[in-house]
C-alpha cells in the first residue's frame, strides 16, 4: 500500500538537513525571513533559500551596531547570477535598516540539485521548467520527450522538446 | 598553518590551475556567435563560463597569498608570467580541432579533479568538488562529438584525425610532475599526474578507436607552460583579452 503524499516524510540529504537546522535554531529568524524575498534572478519563483544557495546568516554586535554576515554557495562555478544575488541580499537587508552586511562565498559542500525540496520542484514545474529528477513535459505532462541540447538559456538548464505537444521546454539539470 | 613556504607553493599550484582554466575559457569564448549551430554556440559558451568560474575560484585563492586580486592576475600579467599548459593556449582551429582538444582535456580533468577532491588543502578540494561535477557533462558532450565526427563523413573523420595528430605532442605536458608538484604531492595536496597516464591513455584509445580514429605514433613533444615558456599564440590572445585593462587601467563596469 502506498501512503498518501501528505503522510510521507521526504528523504533529505544531510547538507540540506543541516541548512534547515541552522535556520530553525537561528536567533535571527527574522533575517532569514527577510532573505526569502531574494530570488534567483533567472527563475524568479524560486528563492535563494529554496535553491539551496543561502547557507547561513549570523549577526555580531560591534559597539551596539549589528554586523550581518550572509553565507552563500555558488550553483555552477561560473554562474553570473551569484553576483546579482549578492547585491540583492545586501539591498534587501539595507532596506530593513542593516547597513553593515558582508556576503561570504563558501564552496563546500558543493551545491547539488538534491537540495531542492519536493515543494520547490513543483514550483519549478508550474513555472514551466522540468525539475531535476524529471524530464516529463511541464506543459502537458507527457513522458515522451527528447533532449535537444545539454546546454540551454542558462548554465543550470538543458533544452528538451515534448513529442506529444511539440513544445520545447527547459529542464533543470541534475548535478 | 603559518608555513610560508607551503603557502607559496599552494598559491603557485592554484595559479597553474587558474591559468589553465582562464586561458582555455577565453579560447572557448572565441566561438561565441561563430559555432556551427545555435545549440553548439550555447554549449561552447556555457562550457567556457564553467572554465571562467573555475579560473576565478583558483585565482582568488592564489591571489590571497600572492597579494594580488583575480583581475590583476588575469589582466595585468604578461605571457611569461602565465603558468598554463601549452595545450590550452593554441588557437581554436576548426571545430574538429576544438572538440578533440576538449575531449582529450575532459578525460584528463575527470581523473585529475576526482583525485584533487581528496586534497588536504580544503580550498583546492572544494574547488575540485565543484569542478568535477561540471567536467562530467563536458566529457559527455565531447565524447559524443568524437563519435559523430569520427563516424560522420570522410571529411569530418579526416579533420578529426588531423587534429589528434596535431595535438598529440602537447599531451605529455598534462602528465609532467616537476619539483613543486612532487613536493605538494608528498604533502597530500597535489595530484600525481603520472599515475593518471595509463588510465587516461586506455580510455582515450578505446573511445577514439570506436569512432574510427587512431592514436598517432609520434616522437615529438613540447612542454614549458609551467615555467612561463609559451607559444607565440598566448601573447596574441592576451593582447585581445587584456586590451581594455591595459588601455584604461582600473576600468570597471
Ligand atoms: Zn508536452
Amino acid at each position: 500500500m502506498i501512503p498518501a503524499a501528505s503522510n510521507c516524510i521526504e528523504l533529505m540529504p544531510q547538507a540540506r538537513f543541516e541548512m534547515n537546522q541552522r535556520r530553525a535554531q537561528s536567533k535571527v529568524a527574522h533575517l532569514w525571513d527577510l532573505l526569502d524575498a531574494v530570488t534567483d534572478p533567472e527563475i524568479p519563483v524560486m528563492s535563494i533559500w529554496e535553491l539551496g544557495v543561502l547557507q547561513d546568516v549570523c549577526v555580531t554586535h560591534n559597539q551596539g551596531s549589528p554586523a550581518v554576515t550572509v553565507v552563500i554557495t555558488p550553483t555552477y562555478s561560473g554562474c553570473p547570477a551569484l553576483s546579482v544575488m549578492s547585491q540583492d541580499i545586501t539591498s534587501a537587508l539595507a532596506k530593513a535598516g542593516y547597513e553593515n552586511v558582508r556576503v561570504e562565498i563558501r564552496l563546500a559542500p558543493a551545491w547539488t540539485t538534491d537540495w531542492l525540496t519536493g515543494a520547490t520542484k513543483n514550483k519549478l514545474r508550474s513555472y514551466g521548467i522540468a525539475p531535476p529528477d524529471s524530464t516529463a513535459c511541464p506543459q502537458c505532462g507527457s513522458e515522451c520527450t527528447k533532449l535537444i541540447s545539454e546546454f540551454a538559456s542558462t548554465a543550470c538548464k538543458s533544452l528538451y522538446r515534448c513529442l506529444a505537444c511539440q513544445e520545447p521546454f527547459d529542464h533543470f539539470k541534475s548535478i | 598553518m603559518g608555513d610560508k613556504k607551503l603557502d607559496d607553493q599552494i598559491a603557485e599550484y592554484a595559479l597553474r590551475l587558474g591559468d589553465d582554466a582562464l586561458v582555455f575559457g577565453q579560447r572557448l569564448c572565441e566561438w561565441c556567435a561563430d559555432a556551427p549551430t545555435l545549440e553548439e554556440d550555447i554549449a561552447i559558451s556555457n562550457v567556457g563560463l564553467d572554465y571562467l568560474g573555475r579560473a576565478r575560484m583558483a585565482l582568488q585563492y592564489a591571489g590571497k597569498t600572492l597579494g594580488r586580486t583575480e583581475d590583476e592576475l588575469a589582466f595585468l600579467r604578461d605571457s611569461g608570467e602565465f603558468r598554463n599548459l601549452l595545450l590550452v593556449e593554441l588557437p581554436r582551429g576548426d571545430f574538429a580541432f576544438s572538440m578533440v582538444r576538449q575531449y582529450l582535456l575532459d578525460e584528463f580533468e575527470l581523473l585529475f579533479f576526482t583525485q584533487l577532491c581528496g586534497s588536504k588543502d580544503d580550498t583546492l578540494g572544494a574547488i575540485a568538488a565543484k569542478t568535477v561535477k561540471e567536467v562530467r557533462y563536458h566529457q559527455r558532450r565531447s565524447a559524443n562529438w568524437m563519435q559523430r565526427l569520427g563516424l560522420g563523413t570522410q571529411e569530418s573523420q579526416a579533420r578529426t584525425q588531423a587534429a589528434i595528430d596535431q595535438l598529440w605532442g602537447y599531451m605529455p605536458e598534462l602528465f609532467e610532475m616537476d619539483e613543486l608538484e612532487t613536493s605538494l604531492l608528498q604533502a597530500g595536496i597535489a595530484v600525481d599526474r603520472l599515475e593518471l597516464h595509463s588510465k587516461w591513455l586506455n580510455t582515450v584509445t578505446a573511445q577514439l578507436a570506436s569512432a574510427n580514429l587512431q592514436i598517432p605514433q609520434i616522437d615529438w613533444q613540447v612542454v614549458g607552460g609551467r615555467k612561463g615558456v609559451h607559444t607565440e599564440h598566448l601573447g596574441h590572445m592576451l593582447g585581445e583579452m587584456q586590451f581594455l585593462q591595459r588601455a584604461y587601467p582600473g576600468l570597471q563596469w
